[in-house]
């Protein structure tokens, strides 16, 4: 590569693809030209068009979910940037490694607000986890690889890089991905030794024991999983997994108790409520899990281990702090019980207790079994979950958001990480589309399935066309109630029955809005039809939108109402009454 | 409701353009205090600059300030200056005094006894340039605003650990 020097544009790709880079997801504009000029003329780096910059960046979450990889996106100055501030903030509440490349306008105009020229750095400072302005050519490939290094270590997150339009055009000189950490951010990732040995302790005594884990033990890599499995088995604790979290532990196990939180299931949620002591790993008492704060578990002794100390003492103050990165966390936690001479108090009235519970069945739900019946919208989920094991291959799911999201989490289950995504801190309508269109991109041979609902799929239904582009078969379930059901949930439950603006009225048919789009699509109206669509969904060897018209009465349960605690959940539309109970204080929470 | 208390945190910093911005915004957009905040460049070689920030919150909030600070990338060094122990904070504060008469004689007496300095002088006004303790420009400013007090001007804190520690251990 000596002699003719480089432009920015080939040293900012020659970075990424030293950083290992395959897929950009990326969509053009004037302060870009530059590098797609640059991508038109090589072959490494495989571009992805989007049909729009928010939908880049649900796809490079996608892409990074499913691969544990960094994802990385490309837009252009002004609009392009703006576009893509829903997906970096999502990005960053999910903990998703990310690094959007945004153009700029050149820098001796910025400030002059110049056409389509943004504060890029200044609109995404609070949207990233850190984010850059490159002013000078020989910083270019420095901050690229910082970038990096940043987006993927420690918790990680979105990171923009800005680049304006001179130090794309201009030569520029390269630098390799530096061998040493960086200057400063160096998160810790081995936990203490003292504090693993204080866990273990209080674990050994604990008689009414519980494993909580979160995203943060699928973000440390499927050894993690591996080790939280081994580490559950080995114990014989009982384990719930966040929304985040699910896939770290196979759902099939008994120990498992199903997700937790505000439509978790019966037996998480008090096992949370009744524990002694709690083992939170990589999750952050996030309000959708612990409800009103005060009665969160109140008599547990908390152990908490997370990769980001301002985690820690956030919400919930805990007993023994542990940081540290979750593989190296379960490794020292398992290594020190094995070391530990003492026996574990025995747990089986737990257990028993934990069974009766776990026999209120709180995920039953009703379905008439006539053909001509109405779907129940669990119902379809469980049996898109059934033809899918059938069918054994590999399957990704990824969600919209609303009811049907909390569906797909009581009723889809996961045996292993990395299959499973979803909006979890943001709730982002529209991120499911996009979100399986790059975990497609990742995983050409596999089975992904955008479980929608008709609301949220219209936020991003524009990115049919690049499913179409790059044959990128995705599979679209719409679990069609008419309604944005959660709102309108929410407006039954605790604002009188006054469905104020939550029905989907004049709704495009689906069957041939997928057609306009070059996919198959597919209706289903009644019960009957249900397992035959499905099945037709899975054989199709292209993308699909199948439309399954569901009860458009039915709600989420069970329901811990805002403001509530776990052990004052709403199990079923028998105990509605009980959010009518819920106070101001409860009314005013998200 | 958990006592609140004040705490005087100094980092040290990259000096870098919109690090300071970083810090602000992550006060505002959390909602925590500032009382007071001061920032200069302190190492050329290295290109550190020194932010010293005093603010006020329950225990477990200035905890979860001095985390979220940490977390910043261009952020080296984050101490809590309250919580190490002694350290000494001086502030300097620019005085303006509009008065006549008695009044203005006994604001001159109150500076003197405060050891302002006086640094400018006409006929109907001084202004009194004075270095302390939060504490003590608060009670000089106090003092003078029955005299004819018309403008204060503030830096904010300069803080340091007392004895041989350093924000760098
Ligand atoms: C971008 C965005 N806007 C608004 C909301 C608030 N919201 C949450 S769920 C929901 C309704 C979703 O309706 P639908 O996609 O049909 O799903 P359902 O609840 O009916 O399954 C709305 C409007 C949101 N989460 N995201
Ligand atoms: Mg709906």
């Amino acid at each position: 590569m000596m002699g003719q020097p480089q432009s920015g544009a080939e040293i900012l790709l020659r970075a990424l693809e030293e950083q290992g880079v395959e897929v950009i997801f990326g969509y053009p504009g004037g302060a870009v030209l530059p590098i797609y000029d640059a991508l038109f003329q090589q072959n490494a780096l495989r571009h992805i068009l989007v049909r729009h910059e928010q939908a880049a960046v649900h796809a490079a979450e996608g892409y990074a979910r499913s691969t544990g990889r960094v994802g990385v996106v490309l837009v252009t100055s002004g609009p392009g940037a703006t576009n893509a501030v829903t997906g970096l903030v999502d990005a960053l509440m999910d903990s998703v490694p990310v690094v959007c490349l945004t153009g700029q306008v050149p820098t001796h105009l910025i400030g002059n607000d110049a056409f389509q020229e943004a504060d890029t750095t200044g609109i995404t400072r609070p949207a990233t986890k850190h984010n850059y302005l490159v002013k000078r050519a020989e910083d270019l490939a420095r901050v690229i690889h910082e970038a990096f290094h940043v987006a993927r270590s420690g918790r990680p997150g979105p990171v923009v890089v800005d680049l304006p339009k001179d130090i794309l055009i201009g030569p520029a000189p390269y630098r390799s991905k530096p061998e040493s950490a960086h200057r400063t951010y160096r998160p810790r990732t081995v936990p203490d030794a003292g504090a693993i040995c204080a866990a273990v302790t209080a674990l050994k005594r604990a008689r009414r024991p519980i494993v909580y884990a979160g995203g943060g033990v699928i973000n440390a890599g499927p050894e993690a999983s591996r080790r939280l499995t081994h580490f559950v088995r080995r114990t014989g604790f009982p384990c719930t997994n966040t929304l985040m979290g699910l896939g770290s532990f196979p759902a099939s196990d008994p120990h498992f108790l199903g997700m937790l939180g505000m439509h978790g299931t019966y037996e998480a949620n008090l096992a949370m409520h009744g524990s002694d002591v709690m083992l939170n790993i990589g999750a952050r008492f996030d309000d959708r899990v612990t409800g009103r704060l005060a009665a969160f578990s109140p008599g547990s002794l908390k152990i908490h281990a997370d990769i980001d100390p301002s985690n820690i003492n956030k919400n919930v103050a805990v007993d023994i702090p542990i940081v540290g990165d979750a593989a190296q966390v379960l490794a020292a936690l398992i290594e020190a019980w094995e070391a530990d001479p003492e026996p574990a108090e025995a747990i089986d009235d737990w257990w028993q207790q934990i069974e009766t519970w776990r026999g209120k069945d709180s995920l039953r739900f009703t379905q008439r079994k006539n053909p001509d019946a109405l779907i129940k919208p669990q119902y379809a989920v469980r049996r898109l979950y059934e033809l899918c094991r059938e069918s054994g291959r590999d399957v990704f799911i990824s969600t919209e958001v609303g009811q049907h999201q909390m569906w797909a989490a009581q009723h889809f289950r996961f045996e292993r990480p990395n299959r499973w995504m979803t909006s979890g801190g943001l709730g982002t309508m529209g991120y499911g589309l996009p979100a399986a269109m790059g975990v497609q991109v990742a995983h050409p041979d596999a089975l992904v399935i955008d479980i929608a609902g008709e609301a949220s799929i219209l936020m991003n239904i524009q990115e049919m066309g690049t499913l179409a582009q790059y044959r990128l078969p995705v599979k679209v379930f719409i679990l069609n109630n008419q309604y944005m059901g959660m709102v309108r949930q929410w407006q039954e439950l605790l604002h009188g029955s006054r469905y104020s603006e939550s029905y989907s009225a004049a709704l495009p048919d689906f069957v041939k809005l997928a057609e306009s789009f070059h996919a198959k699509g597919l209706r289903a109206s009644c019960l009957g039809e249900l397992d035959d669509v499905i099945r037709e969904m899975l054989d199709t060897p292209g993308a699909v939108i199948a439309d399954i018209a569901v009860d458009p009465a039915e709600n989420c349960y069970p329901m811990i109402p805002s403001g509530a605690a776990h052990n004052e959940m709403i199990l079923g539309p028998e105990q509605a009454e009980r959010a009518a109970s819920v106070t101001d204080e409860g009314l005013m929470l998200v | 409701m958990p006592e609140q208390r004040t705490a005087t945190i100094s980092l040290l910093v990259d000096n870098e353009a919109g690090v300071l911005a970083r810090v602000i915004g992550l006060f505002a957009g959390r909602g925590y205090n500032i009382d007071s905040l001061t920032v200069a460049a302190v190492d050329d070689a290295r290109q550190q600059s020194r932010i010293n920030i005093v603010t006020s919150g329950t225990p477990m909030v200035i905890e979860q300030i001095k985390a979220q600070l940490d977390r910043l990338v261009p952020v080296h060094k984050v101490a809590d200056l309250t919580q190490l122990g002694a350290h000494v904070a001086r502030e300097m504060a620019l005085v303006k005094v509009v008065a006549s008469g008695e009044p203005r004689v006994e604001s001159l007496r109150i500076a003197d006894a405060f050891r302002a300095r006086t640094v400018d002088t006409t006929p109907g006004s001084f202004v009194f340039e004075l270095t302390g303790s939060i504490d003590k420009i608060d009670a000089f400013i106090a003092l003078m605003r029955p005299l004819g007090l018309a403008e204060v001007s503030r830096t904010g804190i300069a803080a340091l650990a007392r004895g041989q520690n350093t924000i760098q251990q």
